[in-house]
């Protein structure tokens, strides 16, 4: 039985598959199951059932979002599917894996929601740097046109599918969906307001689903071996599995795909290999650095998001980041400000001058100028830039480390405006 | 005022694109349902044959695809990877986000501060490199990285910066 249905494939010490060997591993089985007979209201139906989340960060139930769009007759002729492969989430090493190890796994799972929601049309929106990627997902493009799995009437079903892949130029915005569809359109990508979402107004104001890459492959096994095999694959509440990475300073640094429900402890103990010798876990953002650090204690919770949520932190991109207890907690977390405000899009007011002067703070309390006040100016920031206060996700993200990192490190901030240096760096 | 032309001093006029940029841009329009959306792929199509985006470019692109140049500008300063100034040979994209920055790369982007004289948004005397900063590039596990050009570098140490330095000045010259 299959485990492993999302890296099965993949084996980074050769090519990805070419078409005959992807076909050869029960590749596009569920297009030829489609095509023998399921409507895009079983398909969809079989998704909601999957219970398969959003893995791009935010973890929406797919069926669910794929459920808004309008269907029947009465419903816009022109719709879209676009791929979310913009990946540039700090500490975020997931996608890549996929799109360069197995790229017929997400063109088969593009087939399987274009069809359901019937669209013909579908972007990749490939961010520019994966240039290793392009090339194979290219090749495999290419491959799918001539087996006659792209293109018009794919097996008979009157169903056509054109895939374009797009290539960005950069701005970690372009991964929010909304600013995605404004660049795929050739606008700066600011975020849109919402109502109207993009199941209804998209891209190009027609009906538009975005799914991100490692969600997107997790519909071939669904279709193929079925719900019941799907739901086999946890260990805790939520369905399938999950690329999990481990980065910082562990001793064996990765990515591997875990049933969802395995306890932090062993993608840390087992699989990463534990911390670095001479050095102890002080504590560890889980999913991206957008997510509230967690710490030691809570190494015994389970890779679940509902789980994760309730310990005031998120799964999200299921990438964790490691604080060792040599690396200064302060400068770290400075770092994530300096990235979220250098990647402010600049549309909305707390975000473009609020992280802008939570990254001066930062830089202060590394040269040892930081104060009192700093710090209160700091934990109002939690509050200026949190969820409600701006256009989009962004800010409220830069607030996830910031706010759990006053909240957990205290003292080291409290040592720096004392010492008035940072004493990691001597 | 001419939609070509940016007023200054000494006006600026588009360039004539190579029929080379041209047949490129015209594949990316049957790509797209209308002609903006192909603003970014033709700003990057120009900056693949001419190494960077000069205003005489910009103007040309905004022409040929009729968007309002300070439309096609504000897309060209939007994105990162379209340079609107000159750039080396060699384009470094030196990832410092957090696993990166854990991982020493600061250390690493003194390095070459001492060694090639170069910190984020400069270019070598040489012409051979400019070191730009870039976010996160999803290779954590082997941190830190940068790109050259097109190649990615991984696990970095002072020592690996010198000997790609070198390599890519003896490759490139």
């Amino acid at each position: 039985m299959v485990t492993k249905p999302l890296t099965k494939n993949i084996d980074m010490s050769r090519p990805p598959l070419d078409m005959a060997g992807y076909e050869a591993a029960d590749g596009y089985q569920s297009l030829h199951a489609i095509a023998k007979g399921l409507a895009p209201a079983d398909v969809l139906q079989r998704v909601k059932d999957s219970g398969l989340k959003g893995r791009g960060g935010a973890g929406f139930p797919t069926g669910l979002k794929w459920s808004f769009v309008p269907m029947g007759p009465e419903a816009p002729k022109q719709k879209y599917l676009v791929v979310n492969a913009d990946e540039m989430e700090p500490g975020t090493f997931k996608d890549r894996l996929l799109m360069e190890g197995d790229p017929h796994l997400l063109i088969e799972g593009m087939l399987i929601a274009a069809y359901t929601i019937q669209a013909d049309k579908a972007y990749i929106f490939l961010r520019g740097e994966y240039i290793v990627a392009e090339r194979r997902l290219r090749k495999a493009i290419d491959e799918a046109y001539a087996r006659g799995y792209l293109g018009q009437n794919i097996l008979g079903m009157g169903f056509n599918l054109d895939i374009v892949l797009h290539t960005s130029a950069g701005r970690y915005i372009c991964g929010e969906e909304t600013a995605l569809l404004n660049a795929l359109e050739g606008k700066r990508a600011n975020p849109r307001a919402k109502p109207p979402f993009p199941q209804v107004s998209g891209l190009w104001g027609k009906p538009t689903i975005v799914n991100n890459v490692e969600t997107l492959c997790n519909l071939p096994g669904i279709l193929t071996y079925g719900v019941d095999w799907y739901h086999s694959l946890t260990k805790g509440t939520d369905h399938g599995t999950k690329l999990c990475g481990v980065s910082g300073k562990v001793k064996n640094p990765g990515c591997w795909e875990l049933p969802l429900g395995t306890p932090i402890r062993e993608l840390f103990e087992d699989y990463a290999g534990g911390m670095q010798d001479g050095l102890a876990l002080r504590g560890f953002l889980p999913g991206g650095g957008s997510t509230d650090f967690l710490l030691p204690e809570h190494l015994d919770l389970t890779l679940d998001y509902d789980v994760i949520g309730k310990a005031g932190s998120r799964l999200a991109t299921g990438t964790m980041i490691i604080l060792d207890d040599q690396t200064c907690p302060v400068g770290m977390v400075g770092n994530l400000m300096k990235f979220f405000a250098h990647e402010s899009c600049g549309f909305c007011t707390p975000c473009r001058d609020g992280l802008p002067w939570v990254d001066e703070i930062f830089n202060d309390f590394e040269n040892g100028r930081g104060t009192e006040k700093d710090l209160a100016i700091l934990h109002e920031h939690v509050d200026y830039l949190g969820p409600g206060r701006t256009f989009c996700a962004l800010a409220p993200g830069a607030t996830a480390p910031l706010g759990s990192g006053l909240r957990h490190f205290r003292e080291d901030f409290e040592r720096h405006i004392k010492d008035k240096k940072c004493s990691y760096r001597g | 005022m001419s939609s070509d032309v940016i007023a200054s001093n000494a006006p600026t006029r588009a360039r004539r694109l190579t029929a080379e940029e041209i047949a490129e841009i015209e594949h990316e329009m049957t790509l797209y349902p209308d002609k903006r959306a192909v603003g970014l792929e033709a700003l990057k199509i120009v900056q693949k044959h001419q190494g960077w985006v000069s205003d005489e470019s910009l103007l040309a692109i905004a022409k040929y695809l009729e968007i309002p140049p300070s439309d096609l500008e504000g897309v060209a300063t939007f994105f990162n990877l379209v340079y609107r100034q000159p750039v080396g040979r060699n384009v470094m994209l030196f990832c410092n986000s957090v696993s990166c920055w854990i991982m020493g790369c600061e250390g690493l982007r003194k390095h070459m501060k001492d060694t090639l004289g170069i910190d984020f948004g400069d270019t070598s005397a040489d012409g051979h490199f400019t070191l730009i900063p870039v976010p996160c590039l999803g290779d954590c596990d082997r941190a830190p990285v940068m790109m050259v050009g097109p190649d990615l570098h991984r696990n970095l140490t002072e020592e690996k910066i010198d000997a790609i330095v070198a390599d890519y000045r003896n490759k490139k010259s």
